[in-house]
Parts: structure tokens; sequence; C-alpha cells
């Protein structure tokens, strides 16, 4: 269990937890990115912050701040699918 | 546009970037503006669709949303439409859910959400040739079945295929009022919107619908509750219990409503979509180049840098052209009027030499749209936020900021348009108050005739163009600090999140880009001829009269030896001087003094506060009265180069030293001169209290920063 900060450019997880009262946007709910959703850490940007994930087939960046709030597992096995349709 | 009778009307929802606008310009043959980055609609905007059968409606065009739970303003457009809550407007009839293609589960929460408002509604699946590209197969039968029976349609608005389908699919959406399938909420969830539809009702009296519970109970933000009247002191027990009850029931209340539609719309979306064979998208490898650690900024720079360059390089020739036409014109027209010297004035140093001066800069606005609509279409738009968003946090603001701040190099008024992106208010209005720093195109003129004039003639091209793309960050480099204070000291913006969809990349679509150049251009055009054409009109007659016969006979009687040229010019010089322009500007001169302007500046100055690019055909109207048919292009330049002070301690030397040309260059950078900006900063900003702020603060640093730069420089040469 790791903060999808940590993880490295390249690595998936899967969303464990999400702690929205900590300020977890809903708008990245509304993306689904919620429990259960594998999620796959791009890059960063250059100047560290913020970080591109993709998860249910598309990109999105947020920033590290939010980053902190998103618990994920690493070690469930991910499947190593291209994550997009259901 | 005429609203049909009796009135049905239809609106476009859907999540950002997926083709709402493209389809609604498809639906209604009008021309909205399209691009490639989440958030280029902000406003409503309304035309007529046909439904193919000869019934009419009238169709709305909307901001983009990924979740009712509104956060921006953009967003809560929509809510209001949806709910019929905008004055003067209904509840719409039918809903139609624009879809993208490629990734049907994340659209269609916005569309589960929608159905609770139990609206008729369309679903169309647009940019099917994406999801076709990618070997996607959607069976639409299977999935209008799964959400009972609403239309499902698809089609690729942007090449124009399918449209006809969507036009019948409103008119049979219409006639059947077919429900869209609703999510079965789970029973203690079910129970605490009710009861807080029950509660709300009490308090209020008003009608609380089903939707509206689920935003009272799901939403952080009030705006809901602010609608109906609930108030806080009202609400809060009620919303606490309510929102205890589904905590209890083993969800978090701030994630039930998409945990719930998710759950649903996996089950609905269940063999629906098939994956083919088909090229995944290049999105990703061009992103590993465009965003990588070191390339990434570097070629961010060299973007930026080749933009800025092929503004300055690539218009020359044309503007050279026009600016032929425009001497030729002169010189046709201008001799023909030799008996009628006040007619021959006006036409030639008033009209053509002052609204000319302004129209020769049409082809750099053209290739600065241009070039904006290419950036914006491709997709680079949002990666740029994406770079750029560390140093814009820094300062307070974030990633969503950089778009209003690039298209604030071509215009303010779009940009503060374009800040309702942003979620929080604070954040919003600092982004907005610095927009007006921006360069915007109308400073160009300046700084090109400037440059022209002063700079290349005695420093070479080189030093030119480091000039004008100096003048380009004086804005920004007074920007950074004012937004810093801003947020941190006067604000105190509170971190937000940036969460920003990167599309994915595109070839920019030629028909949409120079669409928007071509209306850009129309709008400069048409500017010329009303706010430009009138200013210049007045400061033409202003400076022309009064025009006493006496005052030719006293310098003739006093210069008896003088050639005829000499005598002429004399007299025309004593003209301009004594000219109501001449007295006004003498008598505000002292103000600019320290700056180095003389009377002709400051009158350019005060003429230009309603639009700053007016300076430029001010001056070429001030400085070339009464020459008629000699003022050319060339001369307007000559003009300025050989002005010199007659009286004061600075006498004999030229006006325009380079001590001057900056000043007036750094002072128009900076100085708020635009009217439509300021009443838009007031509007956006729900306001005149910001709209006098930034224009007592810009004119104000203009004025300082003018005469710092001055004062330094007349010492140091
Ligand atoms: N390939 C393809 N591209 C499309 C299609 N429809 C729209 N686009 C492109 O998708 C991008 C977004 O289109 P818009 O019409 O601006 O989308 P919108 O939904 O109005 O976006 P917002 O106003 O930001 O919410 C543009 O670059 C369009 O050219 C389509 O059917 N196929
Ligand atoms: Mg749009």
């Amino acid at each position: 269990m790791t903060p999808l900060s940590q993880l490295l450019p390249g690595q998936f997880g899967k969303l464990a937890s999400l702690n929205p009262e900590r300020g977890v946007d809903q708008r990245l709910m509304a993306l689904g990115l919620l429990p259960g959703m594998v999620l796959k850490l791009i890059r960063r940007a250059p100047l560290g912050d913020p970080l591109a994930i993709e998860f249910g087939g598309q990109v999105v960046s947020l920033r590290l701040a939010e980053a902190e709030n998103l618990i994920v597992d690493v070690s469930a096995d991910c499947p190593i699918q291209r994550p997009r349709q259901p | 546009m005429s609203t049909p009778e009796p009135g049905l009307l239809v609106a476009l929802v859907g999540n950002p970037n997926t083709g709402k606008s493209t389809l609604f310009n498809a639906l209604t043959g009008l021309r909205q503006r399209v691009g490639n980055y989440p958030g280029v609609t902000v406003a409503r905007k309304s035309g007529t669709c046909d439904l193919g059968d000869g019934q009419k409606v009238e169709l709305v065009d909307l901001p983009g949303l990924y979740s009712l739970a509104a956060a921006s303003p953009d967003e809560q457009v929509v809510i209001d439409a949806l709910s019929g809550n905008i004055a003067g407007d209904r509840r719409p009839d039918a809903v139609v859910l624009v879809v993208d293609s490629t990734n049907l589960l994340r659209n269609l929460f916005l569309a589960s959400q929608v159905a609770e408002l139990g609206r008729p509604v369309v679903i169309v699946l647009n940019q099917a040739d994406v999801a076709k590209e990618q070997g996607l197969r959607i069976d639409t039968e299977l999935l209008s079945r799964r959400l009972g029976g609403v239309p499902v349609v698809m089609s690729s608005a942007w090449k124009g295929e399918g449209i006809l389908d969507v036009r019948r699919a409103i008119a049979s959406a219409v006639a059947q009022q077919t429900p869209m399938k609703r999510v079965a909420w789970p029973t203690n969830i079910a129970a605490a919107l009710t009861e807080v539809a029950n509660v709300a009702a009490t308090d209020t009296g008003k009608v609380v619908t089903e939707a509206d519970a689920q935003r009272l109970l799901f939403d952080t933000n009030p705006s809901t509750a602010d609608r109906l009247g609930w108030t806080v002191a009202q609400r809060e027990k009620t919303l606490r219990s309510a929102r205890d009850r589904v905590r209890n029931s083993g969800y978090n209340p701030m994630a039930a409503e998409p945990l719930v539609h998710y759950a649903h719309l996996r089950i609905v979306l269940e063999g629906v979509v098939t994956e083919g064979a088909g090229k995944a998208g290049r999105s990703a490898a061009v992103d590993r180049l465009l965003l990588h650690r070191v390339l990434g900024p570097v070629l961010f720079l060299g973007i930026m840098l080749g933009f800025f360059g092929s503004v300055f390089w690539l218009a020359k020739f044309p503007m050279e052209w026009i600016q032929f036409g425009v001497d030729a014109l002169k010189g046709v027209v201008a001799p023909q009027l030799d008996a009628y010297p006040m007619l021959q004035s006006l036409l030639a140093d008033g009209i053509i030499g002052g609204v000319g001066a302004f129209l020769v800069f049409l082809p750099q606005i053209l290739i600065l749209f241009l070039f904006i609509g290419i950036l914006e279409d491709s997709g680079y738009m949002a990666r740029a936020a994406f770079i750029m968003d560390r140093l814009f946090s820094w300062c307070g603001l974030n990633g969503k900021s950089f778009v209003p701040l690039l298209s604030g190099f071509a215009c303010a008024i779009p940009s503060l348009l374009s800040t309702r992106t942003i979620e929080d208010p604070k954040a919003r209005l600092a982004t907005a108050f610095v927009v007006p720093f921006m360069s915007c195109s109308a400073r160009f003129p300046v700084y090109a005739l400037m440059c022209a004039a002063f700079i290349g003639p005695l420093y070479g091209p080189g030093w030119q163009s480091v000039v004008m793309i100096g003048m380009h960050c004086v804005g920004l480099f007074f920007a950074v600090p004012t937004a810093f204070v801003l947020t941190r000291l006067v604000l105190k913006v509170k971190p937000q999140p940036f969460v920003l969809e990167l599309p994915r990349y595109q070839m920019p679509k030629p028909r949409d880009v120079i669409w928007r150049m071509w209306q850009n251009a129309a709008e400069f055009v048409s500017k010329a001829g009303t706010v430009i054409f009138a200013i210049t009109i007045i400061v033409w007659a202003l400076s022309y009269f009064p025009r006493d016969p006496s005052v030719a006979e006293r310098i003739k009687v006093a210069n008896p030896s003088a050639t005829e040229e000499v005598l002429k010019a004399k007299v025309q010089a004593t003209y301009v001087e004594q000219s109501y322009m001449g007295r006004f500007g003498k008598a505000v001169q002292p103000i600019f003094d320290p700056l180095g302007f003389d009377w002709k500046i400051t009158v350019g100055v005060l003429a230009s506060f309603p639009a700053r690019e007016v300076i430029v055909s001010t001056l070429g109207v001030t400085y070339s009265v009464g020459e008629g048919a000699e003022a050319d292009s060339q001369h307007l330049r000559k003009a300025m180069q050989d002005a010199k002070w007659s009286e004061g301690p600075r006498a004999g030397t030229p006006i325009f030293s380079l001590a001057a040309v900056l000043a007036l260059m750094v002072f128009f950078a900076l100085c708020s001169q635009c009217g439509p900006t300021i009443a838009t900063l007031a509007q956006e900003t729900g306001g005149w209290k910001w709209a006098a702020g930034s224009f007592v603060y810009m004119t104000a640093l203009a004025w300082l920063a003018g005469t710092a730069v001055y004062q330094v420089v007349i010492r140091l040469s």
C-alpha cells in the first residue's frame, strides 16, 4: 500500500482507498477513479509536479498533493492490460 | 435567429471535448468555436435545428462537464440550464447526451446522472471514426435496450456523418418521451434521499425533485440549496444525519454517487463494446517526446519562440503589400482634392492615414490566431498547461491559468471568458486580474511601429527582434509578482487541485483553424471600420480645427524671405499646435513629461484609453495633418524621426530618443487601455470593484515603469 505519489513512472497500481473528505477532488471520482480501478503512473511533469496518470482509457493530470491522498495497491496482481474499455 | 413556435428546447450535454460544439454546428449550420481542449465552450449558445421532417427546435450548446456536482462557473451554467434555472429560459424538453465513443464508461456517468432528471434523452456516440480506427465495435441496439429503449446513434460530427440519424433520434425522443433507465439506489441511500427531499420541501415550501435531493445530499457545493433557498441552519442537521445513514450502509457519502453509478454502468456496458484489431493511438509516443523531462521544456520554449518569431517575420511581406496599397490609394485620392484642402486632409491624413496605419497589422493578427488555433486543435495546449503548472502553482495559480494567459497574448477578452474553467473563484479572480498584463495583439502595432522607426534603423534588425520579444515579456514580468501578492497575501487562495484531461493528439483540422483565424480577422477589420474609424476622425478634427486664415498671413508676414516649402511647413506646424488637440495636449503634457512624452505623444496616449492601438493612427494623424499628398508610410516614420523638442530644457534634441521610445513601449505594455477589457473584467468578476482596481493599478504601474525607464536610459545614454 503506497500513496499514488510514490509510484514510479510506468508502474501500475490498483486504487485501494481514497479519502474524499481529505480533499480528493470530486472530479477524479467522476472520471471513474474509484476503489478497484487499475491505474498507471505515466510520468511526472518536467518540474516534478503534476503527474500524468492513465486509467479507464484516459490520461489525466493531477498534482502531487492530490496523489498523496490516493492509496494504491501495487502488489495486487494487476493485469498488465491496457486499462481501457470495461 | 427566430425561436420556433411552439418552441421545443433541446440541450446538448456531455463531457468536455466530446464534440458538442462540432455537432451543434452540424445540426444548426452555425459556427461555434471548437477546439481540442477541455473547456472551449464556456457559455450557453443557441440556434435553430431542423429535425429533418420540417419540425424545428431550439438547440443549445453548453459547456462540457464530467459530473453534475458542479465546481466551476462554466459547469454551473449546465446545471442551471438543465433545471431551467436561467432567467427567461425553460427546462429543456429533451437532452442530447454527446458521448465520446472511445470511452463509454466515463462518458455515461454524466448521462446516468442526467437520467435522474427524468427528461427524454438521446445518446449520441460521437467520434465514431476514431472508435472505428481503434478497432472498437459498439452494439448500439444492445446499449439502447439496456438503457430502457432511449435512442442511441453513432456519429462523426466533424465529418458530418450520422447527423441525419441524430435529427431523427431527437424527433423520436421528443415524440415518445422515453426516459432513460435509472440506477437502483441501495435502500439506505434511497431512504436518505427521500428524507432530504421531504425536509427540504417542508422547510422551503418548494418542489424538491429526486435529482435536487441527490445534489443536496452528495455535493459539497451549496448551489442547489441556495437555489431552493434552503439555509445552512435549516439543512445542516438533516444533511448530517442523512450522510451518516449513507455511511452506515457502507458507502462514503462523498463517493457514494459515482460508486453506485459506475457499478450500474459496468453492468449496462457488459458486452456492448468489442475490441477488434485496430491502431492504438499514437498519443503516448508523441507524449514521450513532448513531455520528456529535458526535451519537453526545450521543445516548449522552441515552440513559443518559433511562435513569436513567425508572427514577426512571416507577416513582413504581406504587411508591405498592404502598406503599398494604402499609400497607392492615398496617392490616387489626394491629388483629386487639391481644390478642397479640408476634405483632402480629412480623407488622406485622417481616414486613409489613420485607419491604414492600423490595418497594416492584419497579417500579424492572422498569423497569431493561426498559431493559437493549431496549438489548441492539435491537443498541445493541455500539455503546455501540464508543463507549466508547477511554475504557476508557485505564484498561486494553476495550469488551467495557462490557457487564458497564453491566449491573452492574442486578446484579453476571450481569455477572460476562458477563466471560467477555473473552479476556485479566488484563483479565477487572480487569473483574470493578470490576464490584461499579457501583451495582446493590439499592443503589437505600437511595438512594431517604434521598433521599425527607431530600434531597427539605429541598432539593426537583431536588436529589433530582441526588443520585440522583450516587450512581450514586460507584462509577464509584472504579472508574476502581481499574481503572487494577490493570491498569497490579498485573496489567500488555498492550494487547489489541478485535474485536467490530456486529450489525444490529432491533426489540426484546417477548416476549424482557418475559421477561427477568419473570425478574428473579421473582428479586427470591423474594429478598423468602427472604433478606430470614429476615433481617427475625432482626432483629425480636433487637430485640424480651428484654422484661422489670419495665422497663415501672420507667418507669411513674419518670414518674408522663406521659400514656399519652408513656409508651408511652418504654417502646418503652427496650425496643429494651436488646434484644440494641440492646446489640450500641451496642458496635460506635464503629467507625462517624466516619461519624455511631448504633447503629441500625450495626445496619442490620451486618445488610446478606449483602445490602445489607436496610438498608431493618432500619431499617423498628428504627424501628417496638412501634409496631404506627400504623406506616405515612410513619412510617418520620417516625421517621427525628425521630430525635435522646440522648447524647454530639451529643446533641439529628438523627441523620440531611445529613452522615450523604450518608455513609450513599456508604458503601452502595462497601461490599462482597452474599454472592452475593463467591461469584461467587471462582468466576469461580478462588479466594478476589480475592474476599477485593475485600471488604476495598471495605469499607475505603467506611469511608474515608463518614468523609471526614461530616467534611467536618458542618464545612461
Ligand atoms: N475525429 C473526430 N474528431 C471530432 C469529431 N467531433 C469533434 N471532433 C474534434 O474534437 C474536438 C472537440 O470538439 P468540440 O466540438 O470543441 O468539443 P466540445 O464538446 O464542444 O468541447 P467543450 O466545449 O470543451 O466542452 C475538436 O478538435 C473537434 O474537431 C468527430 O466526429 N471525429
Ligand atoms: Mg464546445
